[in-house]
């Protein structure tokens, strides 16, 4: 074993003690001589980088944060109106149940599976309050952990969010992955999934992206999704949702939710994580759920009673001001409303970003296709740009970007869009397009680079 | 295991079944998940709630009730909240670690002004998900970190919740000697032998003030024995604060265990809460701090703490840290925060000098004086398990069956009635 000590001086006698304050000698060596620097959060790091750079045109196109179209950060009308009622009240600030607040917890679960849903009305869910996506995603983790003993494997869509590995591993399961994004069309690979799938062994457990893909924006059409559910249902998958985007894909509540409902209606008894980070603005406030679709009422409890001991030596109960801020939205029908409004304000601002940068990469000249740009979905885009173009554009331009090419549509404003497509295509002008997405059929010579 | 019953499975690829067609339903995943009890602390304040006696007294968790045993919200919680509210800030993401100015104030409260290690900048206080975050957080730090040695020694007894915390963390639970139920007090000399059984480099386990669940703790020069004991076994002490300002009413009073330790050279780990003593309950907001050898082990082990963080919640609840951020950089309410905390501290050993003097007047012969004696938020009765049940059963006393009751749930209004119930159940 690695010792830990270097060398120390200890006083042995029991009774006295040591001189006066400052008296560094005896200070007993530390136990944390061997761990070693780490490296920055590959997202999170992004915007601590930002922060650094003193470059006026810099642009932060790392985290998911929506910013309007002056590139600050939105807090929605209907949280601050929601605000308003709750300071109002004057609440106390007593713990919550373990599994957050129940109110939300039932307003949550509606908006994912649709007011009428029969997971509802039969009582066969048990949803808790968690702390945001990741809270959520972790304590879905451990609970697989601890009672999914038929597999120890989570398969994820290739690429997925980074942070989706080490919240599996540490919870201690077994990454794997399954083709998802084709870095040839800048789409879906929708064979290469099913073949995957088809040879997943059985109850392993598969995560999906609801829908707004991250990071690549590529979604499955419906009738995709279809056959993606037949064949999981086919080979005894436990799936596993990730709907941390509901309203932000096409900016429809319910279209994006789509999916989920359809699993759930052909019978998977499915696993859900949702975030009301980036749909809500809520992104600090840390709001989120978990929910477990059971055979009945019964298993529920049972189910509950098993996350609730979970929970409890994790964090013992969720924090609440986010949880009554969504509450109050879900339950108040004028804010519910302005809220889809605001929601799909900020989805309608994205698409239109979109439609400016590829429109942008046209007027720079780009000769590569940007049709990805406008067909990905949801906040972020997957531009196909290589590491290496990556560094030269947050070098050259202080462009800030997660290095596998994904851009955040939400830190595009039509005051820098302009900036950025020069930037984009200054980087890739000289390449041949073997990472971006098919060129345009006017280029002979990539054409036939590409038929390689 | 066999986790599935019978499934019928539609096998074709593209035909789908119209809504509301049950029989296609795949089996359930969590048939064999057996029905687990209920918390043994906040299972209280469910079984408390289903109650329909008028008379019924919550003694179960410690939240603090004022004197007609209602949830108390600080003025000064009051006030900052306004002033924040006037500000209109974001509800931008926090960085990992949590927001900056709490990090350092709360660093501050627990250390001191002076303190020669905040001067250093050689601790890493990070913003967790309160107390039992903050718990968590460093028991998954020492378990990736602290390979040496895998043993936590707690107190007997300690707060329930430390068990789990630190098992589910990959620790192995130890204990050592504290508690002596003969005297209702601090088994000072069976600690110190059991103190000095512990193998080098473990981790053992301090409450700073306040013992949770016993109200017992060290006195000064006690604790002094400790230190000295602690540094020459070598072991690493990881103090749990969650009373702060409670015990005594005095905030530096009961950080001076590990202002003690440190000065002594212990390079401690720390976690604070600030549900109590702020009564941000709800909100969650603690700390967690590990003492380094200097800056650069201290930027190292943070760079680890947020690797950590980062797949648990990714990043702190922002409310609570702001208000408790507010009061403690601002004198105005940091004074009126003070003030406060007093009361708290004053009203409950007020309740405890009412609730031996009722026991008396009922007619009680035994020895109350650990009612008195003890210290914080809890008053270990001495009860058996037996007698807690016919409290909770005949007089809708809910206590937890450790014989642990919240005097903070105790007012001058209820005060002769659990007198009456204790008396009951003992004579």
């Amino acid at each position: 074993m690695m010792a830990l000590l270097k060398s120390s001086r200890v006083i042995c006698n029991i009774g006295t003690f040591s001189r006066s304050l400052g008296s560094v000698s005896s200070r007993n060596s530390s136990f944390w001589a061997e761990v070693q620097m780490g490296p920055p959060d590959p997202i999170l790091g992004v915007t601590e980088a930002f922060r650094r750079d003193t470059n006026p045109q810099k642009m932060n196109l790392g985290v998911g944060a929506y910013r309007d179209d002056q590139g600050k950060p939105y807090v929605l009308d209907s949280v601050r109106k929601a605000e308003a009622v709750i300071a109002s009240k004057q609440l106390d600030k007593e713990y919550l149940a373990i599994g957050g607040l129940g109110e939300f917890n039932k307003s949550c679960a509606q908006l994912a599976l649709g007011a009428d849903s029969e997971v509802l009305k039969n009582g066969r869910n048990i949803t808790v309050q968690t702390i945001s996506g990741t809270g959520s995603l972790r304590i879905g983790a451990n609970f697989l952990s601890r009672f999914h003993s038929a597999s120890r494997d989570v398969y994820l869509p290739s690429p997925s969010w980074g942070n989706h590995t080490p919240i599996f591993r540490d919870a201690g399961m077994l990454l794997k992955a399954y083709r998802y994004y084709d870095p040839s069309t800048c789409g879906f690979d929708f064979l290469g999934m099913l073949e995957d799938i088809s040879k997943m062994p059985e109850r392993s457990v598969v995560l999906l992206h609801a829908c707004a893909h991250n990071p690549t924006g590529v979604d499955p059409k419906p009738d995709q999704w279809k056959e993606i559910s037949d064949l999981m249902k086919k080979r005894d998958l436990l799936v596993f949702f990730d709907m941390a985007y509901q309203g932000f894909a096409s900016g429809d509540i319910d279209r994006d939710a789509w999916a989920v409902r359809h699993f759930i209606e052909q019978g998977h008894n499915i696993v859900l994580s949702q975030s009301f980070a980036k749909n809500m603005g809520l992104y600090g406030e840390r709001v989120g759920g978990l929910t477990l679709v059971c055979g009945d009422a019964e298993e529920a409890k049972r189910v509950e009673s098993q996350l609730k001991i979970l929970i409890r030596p994790n964090y013992s109960n969720p924090p609440m001001n986010g949880a009554r801020i969504a509450t109050t939205i879900l339950n108040t029908t004028e804010l519910y409303n302005i809220w889809l409004e605001e929601v799909r304000l900020m989805a309608n601002r994205i698409i239109k970003m979109r439609e400016q940068l590829a429109a942008n990469l046209k007027s720079e000249g780009s000769t590569h296709n940007w049709q990805h740009v406008t067909d990905q979905i949801g906040m972020f885009c997957f531009t196909g740009l290589k590491p290496d173009q990556v560094e030269r554009l947050t070098k050259e331009f202080s462009v800030y970007m997660t290095k596998d090419g994904r851009i955040s549509m939400a830190g595009v404003t039509s005051g820098n869009v302009g900036y950025l497509a020069h930037g984009i295509h200054a980087v890739t002008k000289c390449y041949i397009s073997n990472n971006i997405s098919a060129d345009l059929p006017d280029n002979p010579s990539e054409r036939q680079l590409r038929g390689r | 295991m066999a986790l599935l019953k019978s499934s019928k499975i539609i096998s074709s690829v593209g035909v789908y079944p119209p809504l509301g067609a049950l029989s296609v339903r795949a089996s359930s995943w969590w048939s064999e998940v057996q029905m687990g009890p209920p918390d043994p602390i906040l299972g209280v304040s469910e079984a408390y709630k289903r109650d329909t006696n008028s008379k019924k007294i919550n003694l179960g968790v410690g939240a603090y009730r004022d004197d007609q045993g209602k949830p108390f919200v600080l003025s000064c919680v009051r006030k900052a909240e306004a002033q924040l509210a006037a500000k209109k800030l974001d509800k931008e993401y926090l960085p990992i670690g949590g927001l900056g100015d709490f990090n350092k104030a709360c660093a501050k409260l627990a250390l001191g002004d002076d303190s020669e290690v905040i001067k250093s900048g050689r601790n890493i206080t990070v913003q967790t998900i309160s107390g039992t975050g903050s718990l968590r957080v460093g028991a998954s730090f020492l378990s990736r970190f602290h390979t040496e040695a895998r043993d936590v020694y707690l107190p007997k007894p300690s707060w329930g919740n430390h068990t789990p915390i630190f098992r589910d963390a990959g620790m192995q639970l130890k204990a050592y000697s504290y508690y002596d139920p003969k005297t209702c007090g601090f088994d000072f000399q069976g600690a110190l032998n059991d103190i000095s059984k512990i193998p080098a480099k473990s981790v053992i386990m301090l409450h700073a003030c306040a013992h949770n669940p016993t109200g017992v703790d060290p006195r000064p020069e006690q604790w002094k024995e400790i230190a000295e004991l602690v540094k020459k076994r070598n072991l690493l002490p990881f103090f749990d604060m969650a009373y702060q300002g409670f015990a005594s009413g005095d905030i530096d009073r009961d950080a001076w265990a590990v202002r003690h330790f440190i000065e002594q050279g212990h390079n401690i780990l720390l976690s604070q809460s600030f549900a109590k003593n702020m009564g941000l309950y709800g909100e969650r907001v603690g700390g967690f701090t590990v003492v380094c050898k200097d800056t650069e082990e201290a930027k190292r082990v943070e760079s680890q703490l947020k690797i950590l963080i980062r797949p648990v919640y990714s990043n702190p609840p922002m409310n609570g840290a702001r208000i408790a951020a507010t009061i403690l950089n601002t004198p105005d309410l940091y004074k009126e925060w003070l003030g406060e905390v007093h009361g708290m501290a004053n009203r409950i050993i007020t309740m405890r000098e009412l609730l031996v003097a009722n026991l008396k007047k009922e007619g009680s012969t035994r020895n109350w004086q650990h009612v008195i004696d003890q210290i914080g938020m809890f008053c270990f009765t001495g009860l058996k398990p037996e007698q807690v049940e016919r409290l909770t059963k005949e007089f809708s006393v809910y206590m937890t069956k450790d014989g642990r009751i919240s005097m903070a749930g105790v007012t001058s209004g209820n005060v002769g009635y659990l007198a009456q119930g204790i008396h009951t159940v003992t004579k």
